[in-house]
C-alpha cells in the first residue's frame, strides 16, 4: 500500500508539475523562444488571485473568472507591444528581455504584497481528500489540477488540429514567413499564444497558490521545474508535458519516499538522465527550421 | 486591363541594391515569364511584389492601387499570392491542413479544395500524409494548389521546376493553363528559359537588377534573349 500510494501521489504531482510546463511548452513551441519569466508570471498570477479574493470578496477558483481574461490581455500586449518588436533580430533578444521582465515582476510584486509568504484559501478545499482505497486517500485539490491540465491539453489539441486558428498556429511555428504569404499575421499569432500561455498560467498560478504559499521570489524555481517538464518531454510538444509531469513527480516522490533529503535531488537526476539519454527529450515534436 | 503594374521599382538588401529602376506590368488572364541568371534578381522581384521586401523606390500598383510598403499577409488578403522556391510546404500540417491554410484570407472565388483535387488528382490518396512525406513533384502540387486556394488574381510562381524530374515538370506545366483560364495574372520565374516561354504570352529579362530586354514569347529573337540573358552588350 506504501508503494501505491507514493506512486499515486507522485502522479498527481506530476499534474501540477505538467500544469507548470504547458504554459512554457506552449510558447516554446510556437514562438521558439524561451520565456523566462514564465515563473514569474506564474506567481504573479497567484498574487493577482489573491488580490481579487480579498478586493471582490471571491473564492480562488471563482477568480478565475476575472484573472484569466486578464492574463490573457496581460500576454497579448506583452508580445504584441514588447517582444514582437524584437523578433527580426533573432530569439536571443526576446529571452534576455523576459529575463528582464522576470527582475520587474519580482520586485514589483515585492513592492506591492510585501516580502511576506502568502496562500489562497478556498474553504477546507485544499486538505479536503477521498478515501479511494482503505488506506488510500488522494487530495481533491491535486485531482482537479490533473483534471485541468487533462482538460486544457485536450482542449489545445482540438484547437490545434480542427480549427483555423489553430492550422495558423502550427503553420506560423513552421515557418513564419510562409505563413504570411497565406494571409496570416505572424505577429498577431504570437500575441495570441503569449496571451493563451498566460490564460493556462493564470489557472496555474491559481492552482499551485492554493496547494502550497508563495512569495515574490518563488518564480525561479518554478521555472526550473517547468524547463525540467520540458526537457523531459521534450521542447514544444505538449503531450510530452503530461509525460514531463509525471516522470518528474514520480521521481521526487520516490525519490522522498527513499530518504525525505533526496525530493529535490532525484527530480533533477531524472532530468540529467534524459538529458543524457535523450537530448532532445522523449516526444520531440518541434522540428527544426532549416 | 493592368492587374500589376511596376513603376521605376528599387529594392535594397541593406547597402546592396539588388533591382534598379523596373518597370513591368501584368494584365489580368496574362502570363509574364521572368528570365535572367543566377543573381539578376528574380527572386527579389518576387518578393518585393508579394510584400516579403519592401521597395526602397518605386510604385506597385494592383488594379491601380498603390500597393508598395504593405507587408505580405494583408497582401494575400488582396489577391496576391506566391508559391515560393523550395516549395516551403509545412511540416506539421498535412496536405488537406496545408491547402486549406492557403484559404486563411478567406478570398472567395473558384479555387476550393474539390478544384484543387481535380486538378491534381494525385493529391486525393495523400490528403492525410504530412507534406515531407510526398515526392518532390506531389509537394510542388500542393505548394501550387495551396496559394491557390487563396483565389489570388496575381499568382507568382518561383522556380516551380527546379529539382523536379522533367515528367513531372511536364505535368505541372499542363495544369498552367487551367489555371490562367480564370482570369488570373501568372509571373512565372524559371531559370529553365524554354519551359516558361512556352507559356508565357510575354517575357522580361533581367540582368543585374535590371530589364534589359523584354517582348512578346511567340517570335523570341533567340540571338538577342541568349545576349541579354547572359549580358553580351549588343
Amino acid at each position: 500500500m506504501i508503494v501505491l500510494s507514493t506512486l499515486v501521489s507522485g502522479v498527481l504531482l506530476g499534474g501540477f508539475y505538467a500544469l507548470l510546463g504547458l504554459g512554457l511548452s506552449l510558447t516554446f513551441g510556437i514562438m521558439r523562444t524561451v520565456n523566462l519569466a514564465h515563473g514569474d508570471l506564474v506567481v504573479l498570477a497567484s498574487f493577482l488571485a489573491l488580490a481579487v479574493t480579498q478586493m471582490l470578496g471571491l473564492s480562488p477558483l471563482v477568480s478565475l473568472i476575472v484573472l484569466v481574461p486578464v492574463m490573457f490581455g496581460l500576454g497579448y500586449a506583452l508580445q504584441g507591444l514588447v517582444l514582437n518588436r524584437v523578433l527580426k533580430d533573432g530569439m536571443m533578444p526576446a529571452v534576455i528581455i523576459t529575463f528582464g521582465l522576470a527582475f520587474v515582476i519580482q520586485n514589483g510584486l515585492l513592492m506591492g504584497f510585501s516580502a511576506d509568504r502568502m496562500v489562497l484559501r478556498q474553504g477546507t478545499l485544499e486538505t479536503a481528500g477521498v478515501t479511494l482505497l482503505p488506506g488510500l486517500t488522494v487530495g481533491v485539490l491535486p485531482l482537479i489540477t490533473l483534471g485541468a491540465v487533462l482538460a486544457l491539453m485536450a482542449g489545445l489539441q482540438l484547437l490545434f488540429r480542427y480549427t483555423l486558428i489553430g492550422r495558423a498556429f502550427r503553420a506560423t511555428s513552421d515557418d513564419p514567413q510562409i505563413a504570411a504569404l497565406m494571409g496570416i499575421d505572424p505577429k498577431h499569432v504570437y500575441a495570441l499564444a503569449m496571451g493563451l500561455a498566460c490564460a493556462i498560467i493564470a489557472v496555474t498560478g491559481v492552482l499551485m497558490g492554493m496547494r502550497s504559499n508563495f512569495s515574490a521570489f518563488d518564480g525561479p524555481i518554478r521555472l526550473i521545474f517547468a524547463f525540467e517538464v520540458i526537457i523531459i518531454g521534450g521542447m514544444g510538444s505538449l503531450n510530452g508535458v503530461l509525460v514531463g509531469g509525471m516522470i518528474l513527480g514520480l521521481s521526487q516522490v520516490i525519490g522522498g519516499a527513499l530518504n525525505p533529503s533526496w525530493f529535490q535531488l532525484t527530480g533533477h537526476l531524472a532530468t540529467l538522465a534524459v538529458l543524457i539519454v535523450r537530448p532532445s527529450g522523449l516526444f520531440p515534436e518541434t522540428i527544426d527550421r532549416s | 486591363m493592368t492587374l500589376l503594374h511596376l513603376e521605376n521599382v528599387a529594392a535594397h538588401y541593406d547597402q546592396f541594391q539588388a533591382l534598379r529602376d523596373i518597370s513591368l506590368s501584368v494584365a489580368a488572364g496574362e502570363t509574364l515569364a521572368v528570365v535572367g541568371s543566377n543573381g539578376a534578381g528574380k527572386s527579389t522581384l518576387m518578393k518585393v511584389i508579394c510584400g516579403a521586401l519592401p521597395a526602397s523606390a518605386g510604385r506597385v500598383r494592383l488594379n491601380g492601387q498603390d500597393i508598395a510598403g504593405q507587408p505580405a499577409h494583408r497582401l494575400t488578403a488582396q489577391g496576391i499570392a506566391m508559391v515560393p522556391e523550395g516549395r516551403r510546404l509545412f511540416r506539421s500540417l498535412t496536405v488537406e491542413d496545408n491547402l486549406r491554410i492557403g484559404a486563411y484570407a478567406g478570398r472567395k472565388g473558384p479555387w476550393t479544395l474539390e478544384r484543387i483535387y481535380q486538378l491534381f488528382p494525385e493529391l486525393v490518396k495523400r490528403r492525410d500524409n504530412r507534406g515531407l512525406d510526398l515526392s518532390g513533384g506531389e509537394q510542388q502540387m500542393v505548394a501550387i494548389g495551396r496559394a491557390l486556394m487563396s483565389n489570388p488574381q496575381m499568382l507568382l510562381m518561383d522556380e516551380i521546376s527546379l529539382g523536379l524530374a522533367p515528367i513531372v515538370v511536364n505535368q505541372i506545366y499542363r495544369a498552367l493553363p487551367d489555371i490562367a483560364a480564370e482570369g488570373m495574372g501568372l509571373l512565372i520565374v524559371e531559370q529553365d528559359i524554354n519551359r516558361s516561354l512556352s507559356v508565357a504570352a510575354r517575357f522580361c529579362c533581367l540582368m543585374e537588377g535590371r530589364v534589359n530586354l523584354t517582348g512578346p514569347c511567340a517570335d523570341t529573337d533567340r540571338k538577342a534573349l541568349m545576349d541579354a540573358y547572359f549580358g553580351v552588350s549588343a
